[in-house]
């Protein structure tokens, strides 16, 4: 017979048996157990601990998103789980593999409002996919593996295992355990018969076709597939925000971002085309407009391994359940070669408009002070564009995601369905650990900077070698375009006060640089992309610039604003 | 084009009997501001697992939507939804009368004869009916009873309802769900 062992040490099994080697987390009451057992295996287990429990949620998700592998946080009770809250509604709709497992008060407390309790369960039930309490040892090895089979297998998202202080400390013979088989969710879903001859049918009749490319190319490790698909039937794309890095940007077929600030081309052109296929994304408000006139006269083709994602907000003619890996080489080969060459040029016109009106302007300006686009384009050049992209939310999420360029998979992470302020600096770090191998640069506005800015804190003591360029513009920038575009230029609480930041760096012992002329800006980046370890460049923008183009909510993405 | 015109659906939920999964049924429903008419829930014929039968008014679009969500959790094995006429529906009512009106009114021990409900508790003060029926049909016992003013207290169950086809869809998705997971791992 097995030696007995603790709960707490049988959760330290378990997460070593599932793989795990880093994971983000801050102590506390309920889960000192854990924690106990954890010092006992520092040297499997890499705990990162974080500043703030939200922060470890981030990180968690930052390193799922460039890794592919699951996120695993570990927190205390009550505050500590309740931190982790927007993490795990953010993994929720970004679609973001991560662990959260937070202690609980002892079992026989449960109910009676001890101290740090909050039913977890219950909260975070519409916001992950499994939420479940751990209220026995014998327990622990079967939900940790359901936890890690369910967050990473299917459409990935959010599991929490609320795990009470008895059970930590309860001895159990320890088995370690694997779930490949849930009856009630099938997580490898097939398309119904004839629904692949049926794509292929109004792909190989189109004139006019037009592909969405989303984040389900990058999580089904799609990407080699869906270029398959885009060269033999000759298909211009256009990629969502989570999609960007799913088609390498100086692809021929690309044509840009799709949504509110995408680029103009694939924008006008959903509304034009004349079969429009959906890959792996969910017709999110911010990239349909007015869901009236969105693609009227189109033939729909949504490919999706999530069958609830079809009709909800666009009604398509032809859903593909199924991981899109399978899918998508499976309809290549029942496509015809083909050429829209015309089809595709027509895009140009589009291009140069925008290329002329706004992205010129935006990135090679030649006086005034620094613009976000002009920022964004350098470090990208100065990265080769090689880096892995993070973002906050705001200005700095739209302009980074718009004037990266993206060469390689799984290269951008950001906050999309949730947007939520102060995402970047905590991702970034989780980021430069699930890809020590690459540069991680995160750009952020002066308010999401200030919204996780503790995890400075976790920067310094971890040197994480996390770029972080904060354009600085004095406002809450894209609420202040906002209140200039529909509320009469009246900026309720938009200008902010700021701190010394080369202070603040200073203070953390963390190299940084401020720019605030053209003519230095390369060099500080060079100077930031040189310097081993964490950088903070802080580049003062201009305060009233503004995201361009952009459909306005509720617009019809054929009828972009150039200008405001 | 879907109608925009409202339904009562019956929708048929199997799921895990796991703590917590009632929630998560009703939240989808609140989340759409769609209000439960009835609810009911049970053990299946198939032990381990739950039924939930509820009802509630809806578009077709959105009850698909919504059955699409429920069925998303990922311990509900299947949802589906059904109009009035692929279903067979019971529901049980209770009626408290008081006894005295009740044997001053000989049409009302009539009623409830034609209604073939039944008298199963009788005493001084009040006795107690029984009915088994259809919606309508409890209903209009109840508004014929009360003519009388003689209901002192009324209470219905939620729905249950089976569906008019003639296999049972579960036991075909759980052999379906059996035969793809050996499948795969033949595969592999």
């Amino acid at each position: 017979m097995n030696q007995q062992i603790t709960g707490a040490e049988a959760l330290m099994r378990s997460l070593e048996h599932q793989g795990v080697k880093t994971l983000f987390g801050y102590p506390g009451g309920s889960i000192m157990p854990t924690f106990d057992a954890l010092y006992g295996h520092r040297d499997t287990l890499n705990h990162i601990l974080v500043r703030h429990e939200q922060g470890a949620t981030h990180a968690a998700q930052g390193f799922a998103r460039v890794s592919g592998e699951v996120g695993v946080c570990l927190v205390t009770s009550g505050p500590g789980a309740t931190n982790t809250l927007t993490g795990i509604a953010d993994a929720m709709i970004d679609s973001t593999p991560i662990v959260v497992i937070a202690g609980q008060v002892p079992t026989g407390f449960l109910g009676t409002d001890a101290f740090q309790e909050v039913d977890l369960v219950s909260i975070t039930q519409p916001i992950t996919k499994w939420s479940y309490q751990i209220r026995s040892a014998k327990d622990v090895a079967w939900a940790v593996a359901r936890a890690f089979f369910l967050a990473k297998n299917g459409r990935p998202g959010p599991v929490v295992l609320d795990f009470t202080k008895n059970a930590q400390a309860e001895m159990v013979d320890y088995e370690p355990a694997t779930v490949d088989f849930i009856r009630s969710y099938d997580p490898n879903p097939l398309p119904r018969e004839g629904a692949l001859e049926e794509a292929a049918a109004l792909i190989n009749g189109a004139k006019r076709p037009l592909v969405l490319v989303g984040q389900g190319v990058e999580l089904g490790g799609a990407q080699a597939e869906m270029r398959a698909l885009l060269e033999k039937a000759d298909l211009p794309c256009g990629c969502t925000l989570l999609g960007l890095s799913a088609v390498p940007s100086d692809h021929p077929l690309n044509m840009g971002m799709l949504g509110m600030h995408g680029n103009l081309a694939p924008n006008v052109k959903t509304n034009e085309c004349d079969v429009l296929i959906a890959v792996g994304m969910r017709f999110d408000d911010r990239v349909t407009g007015n869901l009236a006139t969105y693609a009227k006269q189109a033939k729909i083709i949504h490919m999706d391994i999530d069958p609830s994602e079809f009709n909800k907000n666009v009604k398509v003619d032809v859903e593909v359940l199924g991981n899109c890996k399978l899918t998508l080489k499976a309809l290549t080969d029942l496509v015809h070669e083909a050429k829209h060459t015309a089809w595709i040029e027509s895009f140009g016109e589009h291009k140069a408009i925008e290329n002329n009106r706004v992205i010129e302007p935006e990135i090679h300006p030649t006086e005034g002070s620094l613009n976000m686009g002009e920022v964004v384009r350098a470090v990208s050049e100065e990265s080769r564009h090689e880096a892995i992209l993070v973002t906050d939310v705001g200005q700095n999420q739209m302009m980074s995601a718009r004037y990266f360029k993206y060469t390689k998979e799984r290269s951008i992470v950001t906050s999309g369905g949730l947007g939520t302020m102060g995402f970047g600096m905590p991702a970034a770090i989780g980021a430069t650990f699930g890809r020590p191998d690459r540069t991680v640069c995160v750009f952020m506005g002066d308010g999401g900077f200030q919204m996780n800015i503790q995890e400075l804190g976790t920067i310094m003591e971890q040197r994480a070698p996390v770029k972080m360029i904060l354009m600085n513009n004095n406002y809450l920038g894209n609420v202040r375009q906002w209140q200039a575009m529909f509320f009469g230029r009246r900026y309720s609480f938009t200008p902010m006060m700021n701190p010394d930041y080369m202070q603040i760096a200073a203070a953390y012992n963390i190299p940084a640089r401020r720019v605030t002329e053209r003519e230095e800006l390369r060099d500080a980046i060079r100077e930031m992309l040189d310097t081993d370890g964490p950088f903070i460049l802080e580049a003062c923008v201009i305060e009233e610039g503004n995201v361009m183009p952009m459909t306005p909510p509720g617009g019809t993405v054929d009828k972009m604003l150039l200008e405001c | 084009m879907l109608s925009m015109e409202k339904t009562l659906y019956t929708i048929i939920v199997h799921s895990e009997n796991i703590a917590g999964l009632l929630n998560q049924v009703t939240a989808v429903f609140t989340r759409r501001q769609i209000n439960i008419e009835s609810l009911n829930v049970s053990a299946s014929s198939i032990k381990g697992i739950h039924k939930y039968t509820i009802t509630a008014w809806a578009t077709q679009s959105d009850v698909e939507k919504v059955v699409k969500q429920i069925e998303r959790k990922v311990d509900v094995l299947q949802a589906n939804y059904f109009t009035d006429d692929q279903i067979y529906q019971h529901e049980i009512a209770l009626y408290k009368l008081a006894t005295p009106i009740f044997q001053a009114n000989p049409t009302a021990s009539k009623i409830i004869r034609r209604h073939m409900a039944r008298v199963v508790e009788v005493n001084p003060t009040f006795c107690i009916v029984e009915k088994n029926g259809m919606s309508e049909e409890i209903t209009s016992l109840y508004e014929e009873l009360q003519q009388f003013g003689i209901v002192l207290q009324f209470v219905r169950s939620g729905r249950v309802a089976i569906s008019t086809s003639c296999f049972e869809r579960l036991n075909e998705y759980l052999a379906m769900r059996e035969e793809k997971y050996n499948k795969e791992k033949e595969m592999k």
